[in-house]
């Protein structure tokens, strides 16, 4: 490793400062995902920006229909929250479906969020709960936060600091995993609030997306029935030696028929 | 738990565990020494490529370098010698091309070493290796097994054919004429799919030269530290074998990964005297995925036929075998010797013929892998006789007794003879455990459920315990096959016990003083077994091919009962008796029919404090070595049965039951050989259901990591049921044990693969290749309904 | 940059010179010469190198020193008492033959510690998921699932927690 700068800013105001000034400076949250980009030399910033010691990044607060849940809190704490588990279950076990329990002990929802893996989890629910990414400058609501592969809508000294998701009436999520990662082949997120619902996929394409048609057929009925006949082409999705772009698109509406499913049930 | 005599046959706590549970075993890596050196290796980025120049002066020159080396300052080292002539069905030699121990003038795979970088830290020597300059002439790569022996381009100026042997067993012609009069053949093409062994432990060395005794110490991660030294003293670096000592600490698991001479510890040997400081390199996990000696990669088709009332009648297979970029240390003989010679299986097929051809590829040498050309066997077998089966609407296990050998021994046409089984039993047993009776309300729930269950069944067989050493020699082996012990009684009657067998999860510390307590009558904590140190140890093959109780435990016996012999003579001195009136039996020398008796301790002091004791006619203390050299192979046998419940529509396969039943004969210890058991089923259901080493069309590695290489977790199996028969003991070891360590990674694929298509059969599927992963399933699926 | 760096080791308090940037696993190998803690896989996968920070377990090869300033971490060797009498887990893994060669061995201990200090009461199921950090090539799991479940029985009995 080379011999970068380490900072432990205990603000958020102060963490976004310090990026600011650094444009090769990397937000370090859990660090599940910098840290082998790291040691693989596929990442070599100038400096880190521990968050870590920031109190105002953690926390999970349920008010009213709205779940808060702070940039720097475990997938282990959104897993075991009574207030995650008694609002969003679905997201509680997206939480504890995440990686493995080590990852979970350390990964930070936001730190999977800002980084946008194509496979990972948290996209998948923040998009099809229609949740508001807070950052140190604005909201921004989950539809024009991710952008691309490893691509958000941060800008460079912009720093997240906590997600608000509506509270829905239904909700699941139902991943395939990679069989050697484990990260998501592919997963589907659905939420159901009032007449409206949401279906976000992640894993098999270079950014989650969400699935119209399913949408509004699931918004005419919310029954797994309502996916009869919906089928998606493969053109844009990902393949790989795990799966084709043919079996990603054919998965999807296979998964989204057990959420839906699950969420009934 | 403190256990008591006698000690085989019982479940007896390992003598080893405490220093693993808390932390304090002593790895390959967890050794520093002073003045201690790193070193990194420098990889090939090409499949094939030759190398036009090599410029190291950054690299000499950058921060913390002691020295950089390549293939010319080696000039005059040997290549890494292959321990395994094959001889061409034409009677030419098998192509043994030079494996260098760093890359001359061509790399042949990605990750082939072509410079070491020593530093004085290992950050310091990775970043030096960085800066080596390689200017590459690109070739275009052969990495195809089935297509390699008719590519354009040469892996090796020496075969430009890529071919290494074509080699031949068993009765052609009587062959040919039994398919002509067969009333069904079944044909069956597959590739076994190439598996990368992982060790948790990755690969590890640190070599070190005194220059005060002019001698070497390597510490290595070796399932066979003599071999290692002989090899490399004697074939590669010129060093007298007595100046160098070989020492396997402990070791985090082999599966075969370890059994080979690899380059990086022989260049660290070389490279430490020159450097004049130890040197020590760590693989990293990455490093290990490219350089280990990989295992199977087999591309086959097979044919049986049957006559009409289901008795199969001969079995033919042409079998292609990826040798890799170079050939590892007995690599040749495991597509041969270790696979054709078990293609009877537990069948009374009368005539057999196989025909292997070898060849090379821009990949990474292939070795034996846990089970090594007997998993690859079991699973053509047991699969052609499944398919048989499903053609002739025949209950797969009714077609198989009707072809199970009943008699022994029984001299198989491929070269091997059976002394003894019983193939019924383990079938009828497993068959209960599995509760096969109940599968059929099991397969309608499940079809409740949407999802569609199967059951599969593999027998196999295995030949352990390798081999007799002058029948291996007849058959190519370059080296003995017997194994050596020292038993060392201390004057007060405690036992060390020295083997040539390596443990390295095996458990040998504690089953091989089972053995050694029992047979001198002994308490289990008075005796200490001592291995994998050349330095302490008299000699030793080392441990594979499941042959470490078999051969490594009836050397013991031997040099026990040598003692028992010596203290015989002994005690009948100071008992004033006759010796053929002295009586030994748990651990006390007496006279017959009187009650005269000294213990062992006694008369170990005898032989420590010969005061009274017959110096004129037998020498002092009390120590014997023994070499065993087995008479035959042993042949474990058994029975699996897998339940497995598959979604047709993710492609999705759990196991919901796994059984084995298995006859290994004699058994020391039942706990740990279910452990190895386990273990062997987990690499097994791992081959069939989640591993496989991919290489793209340009010899990169798409599966180097464990991010891309699916390895089983534990919820990826299912809770196992296994139960070992009160067998039929070897015949011809002094223990009747057979070995355990590979059986389940031999049985369990077919047995898996098996499952899945019964599962599948009704969406008219005929065959899954492995891995079955859910992709390869839908993919199945999607091809079986066009 | 080297910096000092506060924590602690199994119990002893230690401040430390180093770069920031270290890997938790090479300070604890190479400057604590605690070497029970173990490097399996350079991506984060095989969980050899688990260890607890303020009690919950994390892959030492996946957390950089700087991260642990201010806790308190422990390894297998601080698990083990010194009156060579064994941890509940230890002693089951012994009891169970939860292990054969060793090299996962530690890590699957702490993880499994983990488990069963957030879920006292997992089952065989669960305790195989809980495990899916920990790869062991010699076991095939069985084993390490019954020595987990053992090890529930004892630490209950003996109070719960470690």
């Amino acid at each position: 490793m080379t011999q970068l700068a380490y900072h432990r800013p205990v603000s958020a105001a102060e963490a976004a400062r310090l990026a600011a000034g650094d444009p090769e400076a990397k937000l370090l949250a859990g660090g599940q995902s910098i840290v082998p980009s790291l040691k693989l030399g596929l990442l070599a910033p100038s400096a880190l920006i521990d968050l870590a010691g920031i109190p105002e990044l953690r926390g999970i607060r349920l008010q009213g229909r709205t779940l808060t849940v702070g940039a720097m809190t475990t997938h282990a704490a959104v897993a075991a929250s009574p207030e995650v588990r008694s609002s969003i279950p679905a997201l509680a076990r997206l939480a504890e479906g995440i990686g493995d329990r080590q990852v979970r002990n350390r990964g930070t929802a936001g730190g999977s969020l800002a980084n946008s893996d194509p496979a990972a989890d948290y996209p998948a629910a923040a998009l099809a709960l229609g949740a508001v990414l807070r950052t140190t400058r604005r909201p921004i609501p989950a539809d024009a936060f991710f952008k691309g592969l490893f691509e958000t809508a941060l800008e460079p000294g912009e720093l997240l600091t906590a997600m608000e998701f509506p509270v829905p009436d239904r909700a699941a999520y139902v991943k395939l995993p990679q069989p050697a990662s484990r990260f998501a082949l592919v997963g589907v997120f659905l939420a159901q609030t009032g007449g409206a619902v949401r279906v976000a996929v992640t894993g098999a394409a270079p950014c989650v997306f969400r699935v119209r048609e399913m949408e509004e057929a699931l918004a005419r009925r919310f029954a797994p029935e309502s996916l009869a006949g919906i089928g998606l082409a493969a053109d844009g999705l990902s393949s790989d030696i795990h799966g084709s772009a043919a079996y990603r698109a054919h998965l999807i509406p296979v998964l989204a028929r057990q959420a839906v499913a699950q969420a009934l049930g | 738990m403190s256990a008591q005599a006698p000690y085989i046959g019982r479940s007896v706590e390992r003598k080893e565990d405490y220093r693993f549970i808390t932390g304090s075993g002593t790895y390959t890596d967890d050794i520093v020494l002073p003045h201690q050196a790193y070193a990194c290796f420098l990889r090939s980025p090409h499949a094939h490529a030759a190398i036009r120049a090599i410029d190291t002066a950054a690299a000499s020159a950058a921060p913390g370098v002691l020295a950089v080396y390549t293939a010319r300052d080696l000039a005059g080292i040997g290549g890494l010698p292959c321990g395994w002539l094959i001889h061409s069905i034409d009677g030419s030699p098998m192509k043994e091309p030079k494996h260098p121990v760093l890359a001359e003038g061509k790399v042949r795979h990605v990750g082939d070493p072509l410079a070491l970088v020593v530093a004085e830290s290992a950050r310091e020597a990775k970043a030096a290796a960085a800066l080596i300059e390689v200017d590459y002439d690109v070739l275009p790569p052969v990495v195809d097994t089935a297509s390699a022996a008719s590519s354009a381009v040469a892996v090796h100026a020496e075969a430009p054919d890529n071919v290494c042997f074509t080699w031949g067993i068993g009765d052609g012609a009587a062959v040919d004429a039994a398919f002509s009069g067969a009333a069904h053949v079944t044909r069956f093409s597959f590739a076994n799919n190439r598996l990368i062994p992982n060790a948790i432990e990755p690969r590890a060395a640190n070599a070190q030269y005194s220059p005060a005794s002019d001698s070497y110490t390597l510490y290595v991660t070796s399932q066979n530290p003599h071999v290692a030294r002989l090899l490399m003293a004697a074939f590669v670096l010129g060093i007298p074998e007595h100046k160098l000592r070989v020492v396997a600490p402990d070791v985090g698991g082999g599966f075969g990964s370890k059994i080979y001479v690899y380059p990086e510890e022989t260049a660290l040997v070389w490279a430490s005297r020159r450097v004049g400081r130890p040197i020590k390199w760590t693989a990293e996990r990455s490093e290990s995925f490219l350089s280990d000696a990989h295992g199977r990669d087999h591309v086959t088709t097979a044919e049986l036929a049957l006559d009409a009332d289901g008795k199969f009648l001969a079995l033919r297979v042409d079998t292609t075998a990826n040798m890799g970029a170079y050939l590892s240390t007995f690599a040749p003989c495991i597509p041969t010797i270790l696979h054709a010679t078990l293609l009877a299986g537990q069948y009374a097929t009368p005539h057999i013929h196989c025909k292997v051809r070898a060849v090379f590829t821009n990949t990474a040498p292939v070795d034996a892998y846990r089970g090594a050309g007997r998993p690859e066997a079991t699973y053509l077998l047991e699969r052609i006789v499944e398919l048989a089966a499903r053609e002739l609407g025949l209950d797969p296990v009714e077609l198989r007794r009707r072809n199970f050998i009943r008699a022994f021994p029984y001299a198989t046409p491929v070269g091997l003879t059976y002394d003894t089984g019983d193939y019924e039993a383990t079938l009828e047993r497993a068959l209960e455990l599995a509760d096969v009776r109940g599968f059929a309300a099991r397969r309608r729930a499940s079809e409740q459920r949407g999802l569609r269950r199967g059951i599969g069944y593999a027998c196999y067989i295995e030949a352990c315990g390798i081999a007799p050493s002058n029948i291996a020699g007849r058959l190519g082996a370059r080296a003995g096959l017997f194994e050596a012990a020292e038993l060392r009684v201390h004057p007060t009657g405690k036992v060390t016990v020295f083997t040539g067998s390596h443990s390295h999860g095996q458990g040998h510390e504690t089953t091989f003083a089972q053995v050694v307590a029992d047979r001198l009558g002994i308490a289990l904590e008075d005796v200490e077994i001592e291995h994998g140190d050349t330095g302490k140890v008299l000699f030793g093959m080392g441990t594979y091919g499941s042959r470490s109780l078999a051969v490594g435990g009836s050397a013991i016996v031997k040099a026990a009962d040598k003692i028992v012999a010596k203290g015989r003579k002994i005690a009948a001195h100071l008992l004033e008796a006759g010796e053929e009136d002295v009586q030994f039996s748990q651990g006390a020398f007496r006279v017959a029919g009187t009650d005269r008796v000294k213990t062992f301790a006694e008369v170990a002091l005898a032989a420590y404090v010969p005061h009274h004791y017959p110096l004129e006619t037998l020498e002092p203390g009390l120590n014997e070595n023994a070499f065993y050299d087995p008479a035959n192979f042993t042949f474990p046998a058994g029975t699996y049965v897998c339940e497995v419940e598959v979604d047709p529509q993710t492609g999705r396969t759990r196991i919901e039951r796994f059984t084995a039943c298995d006859d290994f004969g004699n058994v020391v210890n039942p706990m740990i050989v279910e452990g190895q058991v386990h273990g062997g089923l987990a690499q097994g259901i791992g081959q069939a259901l989640l591993e496989s080493c991919h290489y793209n069309e340009d010899g990169q590695l798409l599966t180097g990591s464990f991010v891309d290489y699916a390895m089983p977790r534990a919820d990826d199996l299912p809770d196992f049921i296994v139960e070992t028969v009160r067998g039929t003991p070897c015949t011809h070891n002094p223990l009747g044990a057979k070995g355990c360590g590979e059986a389940g990674a031999i049985g369990s694929p077919p047995a898996v693969i098996n499952a899945i298509v019964d599962a599948l059969a009704p969406l008219g599927v005929r065959d899954v290749q492995m891995p079955a992963t859910p992709y390869r399933l839908w993919q199945t699926l999607q091809a079986a309904r066009r | 940059m080297s910096q000092p760096i506060p924590l602690s080791v199994n119990g002893k308090a230690v401040t430390v010179e180093a770069d920031p940037d270290t890997l938790l696993v090479t300070f604890l190998r190479e400057h604590l010469r605690l070497t029970g803690t173990h490097v399996g896989c350079d991506t984060a996968s095989c969980g050899a190198c688990t260890v607890l920070i303020g009690g919950r377990a994390a892959k030492s090869c996946n957390v950089l020193l700087g991260q642990v300033s201010g806790e308190a971490i422990t390894t297998i060797e601080g698990i083990t008492p010194a009156d060579g009498s064994l941890h509940p887990m230890q002693a089951a893994f012994k009891a169970c033959h939860g292990l054969q060669c060793g090299f996962c061995t530690p890590g699957m201990i702490m993880s499994a510690i983990d488990l069963l200090t957030h879920h006292a009461h997992a089952t065989r199921e669960e305790v195989r998921a809980g495990l899916e950090g920990n790869l062991c090539r010699c076991t095939g799991y069985h084993n390490i699932v019954s020595a987990v479940m053992r090890a529930a029985q004892a630490m209950q009995a003996a109070g719960g927690g470690s």
